[in-house]
């Protein structure tokens, strides 16, 4: 195991960035070594190292790593593996930016998660629009063939655009070639996903840092971040900030040095956006004592998620930004579940109604009921996710949404959205 | 013993709770709103018959 890597040094995955050319192989090896091969380091003790570790998923549900491994393991048939990089929640770059950028570092991920759980054969998933990443993995898998890096058969996978794509069991739909929405599980994917088979699906960042730790071991991971929550992890910071974009820090570090990261924010804040769309509002008074922990984050009813923070900026309505997202959520149900359709479109219409000042006297009181009932009702995370986004906004926003209900639009209405949003979703506001 | 209802199977027919009242509620839209808790002993029968008569077969009796 190579110890060239200082422990406590950032980047760890983004290092090979400064590079130059880091799509290329013979650069990805200078950045960041060798990797082990697999009688230096086989099955059994890869899967330890990755416990270990403590490496918890970072698409969002952050399920420990090793544990989803074993599994797999221990499910019956050939087992096959997918790398994730289904961003489908519209703010986060950072899984765009592996691939495109890193793209070796997550191929390197996924031949050792096949390693680990006896897979031949890997597929890696992006999203439709993402061409720049089908072009660089193209061209690093090309190098690794001429190179005869990998033991295992790779694929690409491009999946639909939409917000439910990455979404474990609708990805695998897909990939069986169904919809892509959501399946009821069991069976899970673990034990039964594409082909039949089980299916070992990691985020690309989670197989990014499986490369790292395989390189400089579970102490080296654990340099960084907490016992909890061990090594650092790229988010994506938005809004009034003065450099947005993607950053690595350390797990579990406080909001304020992401937030200098970040150059700082670049106007006084109105509140903040943690999680992405599934995430929780928080008022910009809380950025003193916030730090990126998940007990921490939680004491204020939030967790990071998928890595996105949004800093709102006074100046914008925080009742109109709820509203759009609310809606364009409401629109990406799969269509599927019951209270998911008629739950989230009902929360839309009523919040798009109380900005426009034309809701009708029970809409704080229906919402309060819609966003009790629904989580939880659905075979996907969506109707929880849109309610902790939406119940979060209410309460952090209480006066803003009491005013809006009373007097209508405010001046911030009319401001550019600091949210984004695809365009389709306006067409029902 | 849990009752867990395939939210992509239920149509919302509304049987469930009538056959199960103590443990299952109908939203506005008629879709089970079910108790997470474990089923009492005493209404694990009455469960099994909710389930049964599920015309989409969306109920699913776990153990916990």
């Amino acid at each position: 195991m190579s110890t060239a890597a200082r422990a406590g040094d950032l980047p760890r995955l983004l290092r090979g960035l400064s590079f130059g050319a880091p799509a290329d192989l013979a650069g990805h090896l200078e950045a960041y070594g060798p990797l082990p091969a697999p009688r230096e380091l086989g099955a059994r003790a890869l899967i330890k190292l990755v416990e270990h570790s403590g490496l918890c998923g970072r698409g969002g549900a952050a399920f420990p790593t090793a544990t989803k491994m074993r599994a797999v393991r221990a499910a019956r048939g050939r087992p096959i593996v997918v790398a994730n990089g289904c961003e489908s929640e519209p703010i986060s770059a950072k899984d765009a930016l592996l691939l495109h950028e890193l793209p070796h570092l997550v191929l390197d991920g996924a031949a050792l998660a096949a390693r680990a759980v006896g897979a031949d054969e890997v597929i890696v998933a992006f999203e439709e629009s993402n061409s720049t990443a089908r072009r660089s993995l193209e061209h690093a898998l090309a190098q690794r063939r001429a190179a005869r890096s990998d033991a295992v058969r790779v694929e690409l996978f491009v999946a639909d655009e939409r917000f439910l794509s990455g979404q474990e069991t609708a990805l695998v739909s897909q990939i069986n070639g169904g919809p892509a929405k959501p399946t009821f599980t069991p069976p899970r994917p673990t034990d039964r996903g594409v082909r039949r088979r089980p299916t070992l699906i990691h985020n690309v960042e989670t197989l990014a840092h499986l490369a790292l730790i395989a390189r400089h071991g579970a102490e080296w991971f654990r340099e960084l971040g907490t016992a909890d929550e061990p090594g650092s992890r790229l988010v994506t910071v938005a809004g009034a900030v003065s450099a947005p974009g993607v950053y690595e820090i350390e797990s579990a570090t406080s909001l304020r040095t992401l937030l200098s990261a970040a150059g700082g924010t670049s106007a006084e804040l109105g509140g903040l956006l943690v999680g992405g769309y599934f995430g929780s509002w928080l008022p910009a008074a809380a950025i003193g004592q916030l730090d990126l922990s998940r007990g921490s984050l939680a004491r204020h009813g939030a967790a990071l998620g998928c890595g996105v923070l949004v800093a709102l900026p006074a100046s914008s309505c925080p009742v109109a930004e709820t509203v759009r997202i609310a809606i364009y959520l409401a629109t990406e149900t799969a269509g599927q579940c019951g209270p998911c359709v008629h739950g989230t479109a009902a929360i839309a219409r009523t919040l798009h109604g109380i900005a426009e000042g034309r809701a009708p006297r029970t809409a704080f009181a229906d919402l309060e009921r819609w966003t009790a009932e629904l989580p939880g009702r659905g075979a996907c995370h969506h109707p929880s996710g849109l309610v902790r986004f939406v119940s979060t906004a209410l309460s952090t926003f209480a006066e803003q949404f009491d005013d809006h209900a009373r007097h209508g639009p405010c001046h911030g209405c009319d401001g550019d959205p600091v949210l984004p949003f695809p365009a389709a979703a306006l067409a029902l506001a | 013993m849990q009752i867990r209802v395939n939210a992509i199977g239920c149509v919302g027919h509304g049987l469930c709770a009538e056959l199960l009242p103590e443990w299952i509620r109908l939203d506005q839209w008629g879709y089970p709103i079910i108790k997470s808790d474990a089923i009492p002993a005493g209404l694990e029968a009455h469960a099994r018959r909710a389930a049964n008569a599920c015309p989409t077969l969306a109920l699913r009796l776990e153990r916990g």
